[in-house]
């Protein structure tokens, strides 16, 4: 049975299921109206004030299964029905507050903004500066902060609160990297989807799935084959590993690593999207370290395409960014839609694929190193044993999370380092771990490893060893 | 002549790209490069007849890393002629 981590993700599932019903029906444009009220029939609410306001909510949760905004250029945006529960006020003296004789949050409290009230204490709003010194300050922990679970999560400080209380994202400091998304409590931030445009596609043209190697931690209820059996009964030509294109990304990593070497003291990689948008909104003058070659994503669609030039690909993963990797850096059409594992679900459940009775399909093109890229580490692995036969050293440092990442970096930016390669991956823990991953249990990154260990090659080099790759062009051609 | 291997999962788990490489030397040792156009490809429909192999348009095949040897004098051999 599929068991979903959280209400959030139930709510959205329900509203892309729905949608994605209608769309593979082919009577999307009659349905819409009427969607909400599937969702939410009534009359009592389920989790908001009012049912019309829980349709209101859903409606705009279609309109995000839609494509969201397209006056808005982020792939994220916030729900402004969706969100309205969080308190404006960062700090709030709770009921633990004794009203001590001590006062150490009045004395600690740099703007005299906090005073005695019928002997519990009061914080005037219009002074308070948000220090959090009181919180610090107070025996009895009676001080709770309140700050806003997407400002918390957001890592590049891209969240501000408007007048109406209201989360604002700043795009130009956003990376999508999708903490904020998978944070909210409310599910008041989301991704915009491609499903409908997928299905439109899949109607008309041989489509290729390519699915990321995180997919071997998402599906608890059905084995490997038998999702890979789920995605082809949907309707996809072939089901391809993006861990191949990993292989390709190894390879051509390592020898890009070995030859810049010969003049440069530090490269970083690039096959995380928001990691590679970090480095350019925050420290453009390390820009040109990131390494030119294409994610596994673009990697595979390459690889595809020498093939079968006129396939159509649909990538499958457990990112948001992705989908950003391909609306900003996709100049040759590659991929048509990135899809994610939630948007994944709800498509296998609105054409009714049910995957636990399905007789599992093979899905083994890739090395052991090119499936462990879903997790931290993975990346700096095979670049290791690649480079191992080389004459350079490899000293690279493991960025498992952005706030690692930052750490790096700040060294770096400041020629500080005792490393000379950076792996960066914004989700802490990896892919596996990313914000649209149906599963976030610590047993991912060893589902991870398990899906490695089955790879029937080990290295890239015997992966690829059928594969003309002196054809195809790894280099970034945005850069 | 255009001879398309499936290296789809079902047929590289049963050795497709043996096949590959078995073919790619037996065309270089008899020369037949201007001949014979190798290509490899995503599934060709016929998963569980695996390994599946395509000359042209013909119908899809099945070969394996057994019965290689003999496909490549018999019935590609054979095609050339024609």
């Amino acid at each position: 049975m599929r068991k979903f981590e959280n209400y959030v993700q139930l709510v959205k599932y329900e509203v892309l299921r729905e949608v994605s019903k209608s769309a593979l029906r082919g009577t999307l444009t009659k349905d819409l109206p009427r969607i909400p009220n599937i969702i939410d029939p009534g009359p009592e609410p389920r989790s908001r004030c009012c049912i019309y306001h829980e349709r209101a909510i859903t409606a705009e949760r279609i309109t995000m299964a839609l494509g969201g905004d397209p006056s808005n250029s982020n792939i994220i945006e916030v729900l402004e029905t969706a969100c309205d529960q969080c308190p404006i006020n960062r700090y709030k003296i709770t009921e633990a507050c004794r009203g001590c004789i001590a006062h150490r949050c009045i004395d600690s409290c740099p703007k005299d903004a906090i005073s005695i009230v019928g002997q519990r204490a009061v914080i005037d709003y219009s002074k308070c500066i948000e220090c959090g010194r009181c919180k610090d300050a107070c025996p009895y922990n009676a001080i709770s902060d309140l700050m806003r679970p997407c400002k918390r999560a957001c890592p590049v400080n891209a969240l501000t609160i408007d007048h109406n209380k209201k989360a604002v994202i700043d795009n130009d400091k956003c990376i999508q990297c999708g903490a904020c998304v998978s944070m909210c409590p409310f599910g008041a931030i989301q991704d915009k989807s491609y499903i409908v445009d997928t299905i439109q596609l899949m109607k008309k043209e041989a489509t290729y799935a390519i699915i990321a190697p995180a997919f071997a931690s998402q599906f608890s209820y059905a084995s490997l084959g038998q999702v890979v059996a789920g995605i082809k009964a949907l309707g996809f030509k072939d089901v391809i590993e993006v861990a191949l294109g990993a292989d390709l990304v190894a390879e051509h990593e390592a020898s890009e690593f070995v030859e810049r070497m010969a003049t440069d003291n530090l490269m970083t990689s690039s096959c995380c999207p928001a990691f590679f948008q970090f480095i350019e909104k925050n420290y453009p003058t390390l820009k040109e370290a990131r390494s030119t070659t294409l994610s596994p994503m673009f990697a595979t669609a390459k690889l595809i395409k020498s093939i079968d030039p006129e396939a159509h690909i649909v990538f499958i993963g457990p990112c948001i960014a992705k989908k950003t990797e391909k609306q900003l850096y996709d100049k040759e059409n590659l991929i048509q839609y990135v899809l994610t594992f939630e948007e994944l679900t709800a498509l296998l459940d609105a054409a009714e694929i049910d995957l636990e009775n399905l007789s599992p399909a093979p899905l083994n093109n890739a090395s052991y190193y090119g499936r462990i890229f879903a997790r931290s580490g993975g990346l700096t692995e095979g670049l290791t044993t690649l480079i191992e036969k080389e004459d350079v050293t490899f000293n690279p440092i493991v960025c498992d999370g952005i706030d690692a990442c930052d750490k790096a970096l700040r060294i770096a930016s400041v020629n500080r380092q005792t490393f000379n390669f950076i792996e960066g991956m914004a989700c802490k823990g990896g892919c596996t771990k990313g914000p649209v991953s149906l599963h976030h249990a610590p047993t991912t990154t060893k589902l991870i490893d398990a899906y490695g260990e089955l790879a029937l090659e080990k290295k890239p080099e015997d992966s690829l060893r059928v594969f003309e790759k002196k054809s195809l062009s790894l280099h970034r051609e945005h850069l | 002549m255009l001879v398309k291997i499936c290296i789809g999962s079902a047929c590289h788990l049963k050795g497709s790209y043996d096949i590959i490489n078995y073919l790619k030397e037996k065309i270089a040792q008899e020369h037949l490069e201007d001949q014979i156009i190798l290509k490899a490809s995503f599934c060709l429909g016929k998963c569980s007849e695996a390994v599946s192999v395509q000359i042209d348009d013909h119908p899809v095949t099945s070969v394996s890393p057994e019965t290689v040897e003999h496909f490549f004098n018999t019935v590609i051999k054979e095609s050339l002629i024609q």
